[in-house]
């Protein structure tokens, strides 16, 4: 559903324009029941060509490995063998959803559903389809990982595929497009001031930095939701919340809770992703002995109290 | 004659679907729902820190994401005891509207539309003219309403961060202030979404559509224009020539949570009634589950796959032992909507095919100025969220108008952690299987007495009967 509102004309019309066809999707083709039926085993058998599989949403082998927690309506057979097969028939298979790729969280604990990604389980190689080549193109299976993922994340990948422009070594190690996960979620923030002062938001709608007390992990997510933006404008921490970092696997079990920053003698556990400890407890101490008053102040109100201060040309 | 026919997959359904139809005579003498996907949602929630459930509960579904964090985060309210100030409950009012909106948008246009450029059609007057406009990822009405649905949902990128899956609806209320220029800018989406409405789908102003008090009214109405004009009077003509408003009648009690300025009630036996969940149970005689009979507040959810008799993983939520309709053509009947009640009368109180669809086009007359009404209303220097602290020990109870209609949380706190967590969602009451006394749910009735011809093995009737709707499959498994 977020891919729906791809930009810059909705999923379809964007995908058209790149010469993309979408040869079934469950929520918008015309064909449903026996139509649809054949459209998917005239795909499983060979019959008809594709270039892509997308899958969404986890695999689910429950219970007791039967796959019998998810039929596809209609064919009576679960959706974990419909999977495999079409797999073994596509050029490209994308996982879409942090939960296609790695299990997300229909996999959090207990996991009683035997959930698992194409190729991973959490962060374990492996998943439903094992480690390695997938497709008849041999690429790995290609993570459009995000909970949701951003549309054009997916977008621009098909049409890179499209294009013959998309190679292995544009993977990241958990199958994510490196044209977005080489960023972090982090990059472009618009509490970059708050961040760099240590100048932290207590509680929700305050203006501060997410990281030391709300539980936001952008230092630590790959994503570029601040460069690029969602629906028009917005990102997690533009909205005031934290990033969960739901890019990542395993993201659906936290240490402790989601929204809240867990920390062992004051200092966050999940520091900043290249940082070196001593580094950063060394330059949180500096920059907040250098916090102006007028960050100090904001970073605690849900609105600007205290403007920069005027200056003349 | 008699065959047995399984209708499925459904597709423009969201998640997984199938019908099991027994003809007899050329008509649906019983219908069986399946929900095939269990998802156990509620079940991992169960031990984790409560407001966790704001990151947790949204992901039940990618359409109707903010509903369910709208319920999760009263739910969690209720049971801090905490109120949101005016500022943060109207913004929340404002995020959950837009996505009702959106919702019944891409209802109308992606999903329900599309089955009337079908082929079997093709004789039909209107046919190729709804095959331009709605075929399937290629009309072109369809495809700029996908577009102008993408520019409206700019309204969350501004008060939600982002659609779906935003953590701004929190139990204080929301997580960011929403200064000058970005309500102007709210104003801004509106007005470009209002012109699209009042442009393609009514070529009328919202407030003339939302007036249209009767039946008399609409028929007056849509007469004044080409039949083409305008998506609503071109549903009307195609309704009136399928006998739309034939098909898909329903149990004819309808119930509503309410929302800002609607009271919460019911409509049974021809009559409004307050909002009582005290006789709420949800049966699972022919779920996949085991236990039932339980109100949510104490309920399990307990999968049990090789139940003999089980044919859903849906549950069936009776209130009193009954069956309710819930929705956009429910929510009008209890909010008393005057049009839909007289429609509703006049299909032996039971509605139909065409009237859901009519409700669902008249909310979004309803919506958009309501929406702009409350951008005007938020500013000065009121808060947006309050906080509070978390309780080691309570229950609260999270009640929303989701677009597919009422949809509960109910939580309970134990020791600092989530002790029980059940949602009952629009589609498990609208899709729900028999209950202990052989009672259908909406969607079974509703199917009974549908024509279906004897080489039919896809019956459009019955897929417009099952997408009058809405269903979300996703929500009703969680």
């Amino acid at each position: 559903m977020s891919a729906l509102g791809a930009e810059p004309a909705g999923l379809v019309e964007t995908l058209e324009r790149a010469g993309i066809h979408l040869l079934w999707h469950p929520s918008l083709s015309e064909e449903g029941g026996p139509a649809a039926l054949d459209v998917l085993e005239d795909c499983r058998c060979g019959r008809r060509g594709f270039d892509v599989l997308c899958v969404e949403g986890a695999i689910l082998e429950g219970p007791n490995g039967t796959g019998g927690f998810h039929i596809l309506g209609g064919s009576g057979r679960p959706m974990v063998r419909w999977v495999e097969d079409l797999a073994k028939r596509a050029r490209y298979v994308l996982a879409v959803g942090s939960c296609a790729g790695y299990g997300g969280m229909l996999a959090a604990e207990p996991n009683s559903l035997e959930a698992v990604g194409l190729q991973f389980a959490g962060d374990e190689a492996g998943g439903l389809l094992g480690d390695g080549g997938c497709g008849t193109a041999g690429l790995p299976v290609i993570n459009i990982a995000g909970c949701p993922p951003h549309p054009g994340w997916l977008v621009e990948t098909l049409m890179a595929l499209s294009l013959g422009q998309f190679r292995a070594e544009d993977l990241d190690g958990f199958g994510r497009p490196r044209f977005w996960a080489n960023h972090l979620a982090h990059h472009g923030c618009n509490r970059n001031e708050y961040y760099e002062f240590k100048a932290s938001a207590a509680e929700p709608s305050q203006n501060g930095c997410l990281m030391e007390n709300l539980g936001c992990k952008a230092t630590q997510a790959p994503g570029d939701c601040n460069l690029r933006v969602w629906n028009g404008g917005g990102s997690c921490t533009n909205g005031g919340f934290a990033c969960i970092n739901c890019t990542s696997p395993g993201f659906e079990d936290p240490t402790g809770s989601f929204l809240e920053t867990p920390k062992i003698a004051g200092i966050p556990v999940g520091l900043p992703v290249d940082m070196p400890k001593a580094w950063f407890v060394a330059l949180s101490a500096l920059s907040k002995s250098a916090t102006p008053e007028r960050v100090r102040k904001n970073a605690r109100e849900d609105r600007i109290v205290v403007p920069p201060r005027q200056r003349g040309p | 004659m008699s065959r047995s026919l399984l209708v499925g997959p459904f597709n423009r359904v969201e998640g997984d679907l199938e019908v099991r139809l027994e003809l007899s005579d050329g008509q649906v003498a019983a219908a069986r729902v399946t929900a095939p996907m269990y998802r156990g949602i509620e079940r991992l929630l169960a031990g984790r820190p409560p407001l966790d459930a704001l990151v947790i509960a949204p992901r039940i579904c990618g359409i109707c994401s903010v509903a369910q964090s709208s319920a999760a985060a009263r739910a969690l309210g209720d049971a801090m005891a905490l109120a949101a100030p005016a500022n943060g409950r109207i913004a929340a009012d404002l995020i959950l509207a837009c996505e009702n909106a959106a919702d019944h948008l891409t209802h109308f246009y992606l999903f329900f539309m599309p089955d009337f450029a079908h082929r079997d059609y093709r004789e039909r007057p209107w046919h190729d003219e709804a095959a331009r406009r709605y075929k399937a990822m290629g009309g072109e009405v369809a495809k700029a309403a996908s577009a102008a649905r993408l520019r409206f949902l700019h309204v969350m990128g501004i008060l939600a961060g982002k659609w779906p899956h935003s953590l701004a609806l929190q139990p204080g209320g929301i997580t960011k202030s929403i200064d000058l220029g970005e309500r102007m800018r709210l104003l801004g989406i509106l007005n470009e979404f209002r012109n699209y409405l009042e442009g393609q789908t009514f070529g009328d102003s919202l407030e003339r559509i939302a007036a249209l008090d009767s039946a008399a009214a609409l028929q007056a109405w849509a007469a004044e224009k080409a039949p083409t004009a305008g998506d609503l009077r071109f549903f009307l003509t195609i309704a009136d020539d399928l006998g739309l408003s034939q098909w898909g009648r329903g149990p004819a009690r309808f119930l509503s949570f309410g929302g800002p300025g609607e009271a919460g009630g019911q409509w049974q036996d021809g009559k409004p009634g307050g909002l009582d969940l005290a006789g709420l149970r949800e049966d699972l005689e022919y779920t996949w589950m085991d236990g039932g009979g339980l109100h949510p507040a104490v309920g399990v959810t307990e999968p049990k796959a090789d139940k003999a008799e089980g044919y859903s993983w849906c549950k069936a939520p009776r209130l009193a032992g009954r069956s309710f309709e819930v929705g956009a053509l429910a929510r009008r009947m209890v909010a008393g909507h005057p049009l839909i009640r007289e429609l509703v009368a006049a299909s032996a109180g039971r509605g139909n095919v065409r009237d859901r669809v009519v409700a669902r086009l008249l909310e979004l007359a309803l919506l958009v100025p309501a929406m702009e009404n409350w951008v005007r209303l938020l500013g000065g220097q009121g808060a947006f969220c309050h906080s509070g602290d978390m309780v080691k020990k309570a229950d609260g109870v999270g009640l929303v108008e989701a677009a597919r209609g009422s949809l509960g949380h109910w939580l309970s706190v134990d020791g600092g952690r989530i002790s029980r967590y059940q949602v009952v969602a629009p589609t498990t009451w609208n899709f729900s299987p028999r209950d202990a006394g052989g009672n259908p749910g909406p969607l079974e009735e509703a199917l009974v007495g549908a024509p279906v011809g004897p080489g039919e093995d896809h019956p459009l009737i019955v897929q417009h009967i099952v997408r009058s709707f809405d269903p979300c499959m996703s929500c009703t498994v969680h």
